[in-house]
């Protein structure tokens, strides 16, 4: 509005409309400021989503261009039984890992909500694994994973339980690596724990006047309105987990057998180290387009799940 | 808090039940602290027992039963990583590394914030959708491509595809950025506006300053995730010079003697050190910065 009157007075002074108004000017600076932002969109996704696309339809071995193949590598993946393999394995790794790294980084936050002695401790403590990169967890869990010889079962065989072959068991694998996601929560709960101190506390007061028990303040109160950062944390935790890669590169490298051969190693085998970019590049829109599909359900569904507080008060 | 706010008393009971309430709260407080410490042994012992480690003998890996803590403390360890591999070389190039891709986003990051925050132009609210929705985009798909691109124009084996991406805005920490940008009172930029001030003046002399527990969250969590990075040095960078820290403690295995215990765990300490550090330095900053910056929704 401000910028409104602006140029009405600069039309009345020069009798005319200028070319570039106040707010025009604004949009120009404006567009130059977000240029960098604009620029990285056409460099680093449009393009090269577009490009990938295209080698999804050839053989590219990157010795020779491209050569045209239509859609053969999307009808090869239909007989190539690793791809199955490799669903198999991050479908049931990300619907374990997903819904229990949200349940666990929720208790931990509950647990940081406390106002107890030597809180801040505690919260640091449960912190400071996230921050810890793959390869350090890697090296790390190996050793305290190892059947004979590692700490993990020595402790478990001290309390007279036997501890499983934890990174050799084809059918134990998978578990193990969802165990040590968890020990990466800290991070999620500290988000959790911003959103918990946001929940307005005279709420929980007024459901207390009404008789409300802890369970159902935590259940009526607390859920819906943290629902959105649940709801996000879900969100990114399936597109993380989906594309784990370091892990079982460093830790198991797909083993044993094939029973952490992610989806992404397999992809990342066919690029680098088999050099079939085209092949990859249709593992990779296939998983890009199961992604999608699973923000979007989310997304959509959220309607149903999630709280959004100024929809309810109608701002 | 849930808990807290029940065993708040209430009047009408207060005399009756003010004994049972007593031994019923510091039960709950028993229940607590033993949950916090016992759950918390568990986050912190892989990381004290590394610690350890990285003192141990050699030989340790492979004694049974395997000790928590050193027999004997040996601080060679330490040196040795450094004769073993480049291991000051590889610090210096993570640090390297780092250091750009931190100042990248940093700067490209608050820009294109300052803009979507408190620029008024066509089509901001669309982009900004678009903003959101890069953020959900996986990286696969880009993967390849990327690769072919950097690959053609000869840029293999060098710092730019691990760090360029840093400086065209990368789409969470602008996001970030621009919901603390919005709490700051649009009426200082009016302000400096009748003051003469342009758009890059009260970006760069008003909002930035104000702006840096949130800019401080975000160079962190830029550090963490270019320090941490694995798979695109593994990809980009093939000369053993060039190495990042992360491919540097991993090749460490590939040596004679590199697999044993304390190595490893001497290499891995010094590799997660700085995180730690700039986390203990930051602390407040990481906090503050994620209350703020609206990751609450």
């Amino acid at each position: 509005m401000a910028s409104a009157q602006t140029s009405l007075d600069a039309g009345a002074i020069t009798r005319r409309r200028p070319f570039i108004t106040q707010s025009r000017r604004e949009a120009i600076v404006a567009y130059l400021f977000i240029s960098p932002w604009l620029l990285g969109l056409l460099i680093f996704l449009v393009g090269p989503i577009l490009l990938s696309f295209y080698f999804s339809l050839t053989k590219y071995t990157l010795i020779k261009p491209p050569e045209w193949l239509g859609f053969a590598n999307y009808e090869r993946m239909l007989t190539d039984p690793f791809v199955g393999i490799a669903l198999r394995v991050t479908g049931v790794y990300t619907l374990l890992a997903v819904p229990l790294g949200t349940i666990v980084a929720l208790l931990i936050a509950l647990l940081l909500n406390q106002k107890v002695l030597g809180i801040r401790v505690f919260r640091t403590i449960f912190y400071m694994p996230s921050l810890i990169s793959g390869v350090a967890v890697a090296i790390v869990f190996s050793w305290l994973f190892s059947h004979r010889l590692g700490i993990v079962n020595f402790v478990l065989s001290r309390l007279g339980l036997e501890g499983p072959n934890w990174l050799g068991d084809p059918n134990v694998v998978l578990w193990t690596l969802v165990l040590m996601s968890l020990w990466g929560t800290g991070g999620g709960a500290v988000i959790f724990l911003a959103a918990l101190q946001g929940v307005p506390q005279s709420l929980y007061e007024a459901a207390e006047l009404d008789g409300a028990g802890a369970l159902r303040k935590f259940w009526h109160i607390t859920i819906p309105l943290i629902s959105p950062v649940i709801m996000f944390s879900v969100i990114t935790g399936v597109i993380g987990t989906f594309q784990t890669f370091t892990i079982s590169y460093l830790m198991t490298g797909g083993g044993p057998g094939y029973a952490t051969l992610f989806y992404l190693l397999y992809l990342y085998r066919n690029a680098f180290n088999w050099f079939e970019m085209g092949y990859a590049s249709a593992l990779a829109w296939v998983l890009f387009v199961i992604i999608l599909f699973f923000t979007l359900i989310l997304l959509r569904t959220s309607s149903l799940w999630v709280y959004y507080e100024s929809a309810g008060r109608g701002r | 808090m849930t808990t807290i706010a029940q065993t708040q008393q209430r009047p009408v009971y207060k005399t009756k039940r003010s004994a049972r309430r007593r031994v019923s709260d510091a039960l709950r407080l028993a229940f607590v602290y033993a949950l916090l410490v016992g759950l918390g042994a568990l986050f912190i012992l892989p990381l004290l027992w590394t610690v350890s480690s990285s003192v141990k003998p050699i030989g340790a890996g492979v004694k049974f039963p395997p000790e928590f803590l050193p027999s004997q403390i040996v601080l060679d360890n330490y040196p040795q990583v450094f004769r073993m591999i480049p291991f000051a070389r590889y610090f210096l190039n993570s640090a390297l590394v780092s250091t750009i891709a931190v100042t990248g986003e940093l700067l490209s990051a608050s820009l294109v914030a300052f803009a979507f925050a408190r620029l008024r132009f066509p089509g901001r609210n669309i982009l900004f959708l678009v903003l959101l929705s890069t953020m959900m985009l996986p990286g696969v798909v880009t993967m390849i491509p990327q690769f072919v691109i950097w690959k053609t124009i000869g840029l293999i084996n060098t710092y730019a595809p691990l760090t360029a991406g840093a400086f065209f805005g990368p789409a969470f920490s602008v996001f970030l950025l621009r919901q603390f940008f919005l709490t700051i009172n649009l009426e200082l930029d009016e302000a400096a506006k009748v003051d003469g001030a342009n758009e890059f003046r009260i970006y760069w002399q008003i909002i930035l300053p104000l702006a840096k527990p949130a800019l401080a969250t975000i160079g962190i969590f830029s550090f963490l995730g270019s320090w941490n990075d694995f798979m695109g040095p593994l990809i980009y960078l093939s000369d053993t010079d060039l190495y990042t820290l992360a491919l540097g403690v991993n090749y460490l295995r590939s040596f004679r003697g590199g697999g044993e215990l304390s190595y490893q765990m001497a290499a891995a300490t010094m590799f997660v050190a700085p995180c730690i550090i700039l986390y203990f330095v930051a602390q407040r900053f990481i906090i503050q910065g994620i209350v703020t910056t609206g990751l609450k929704g």
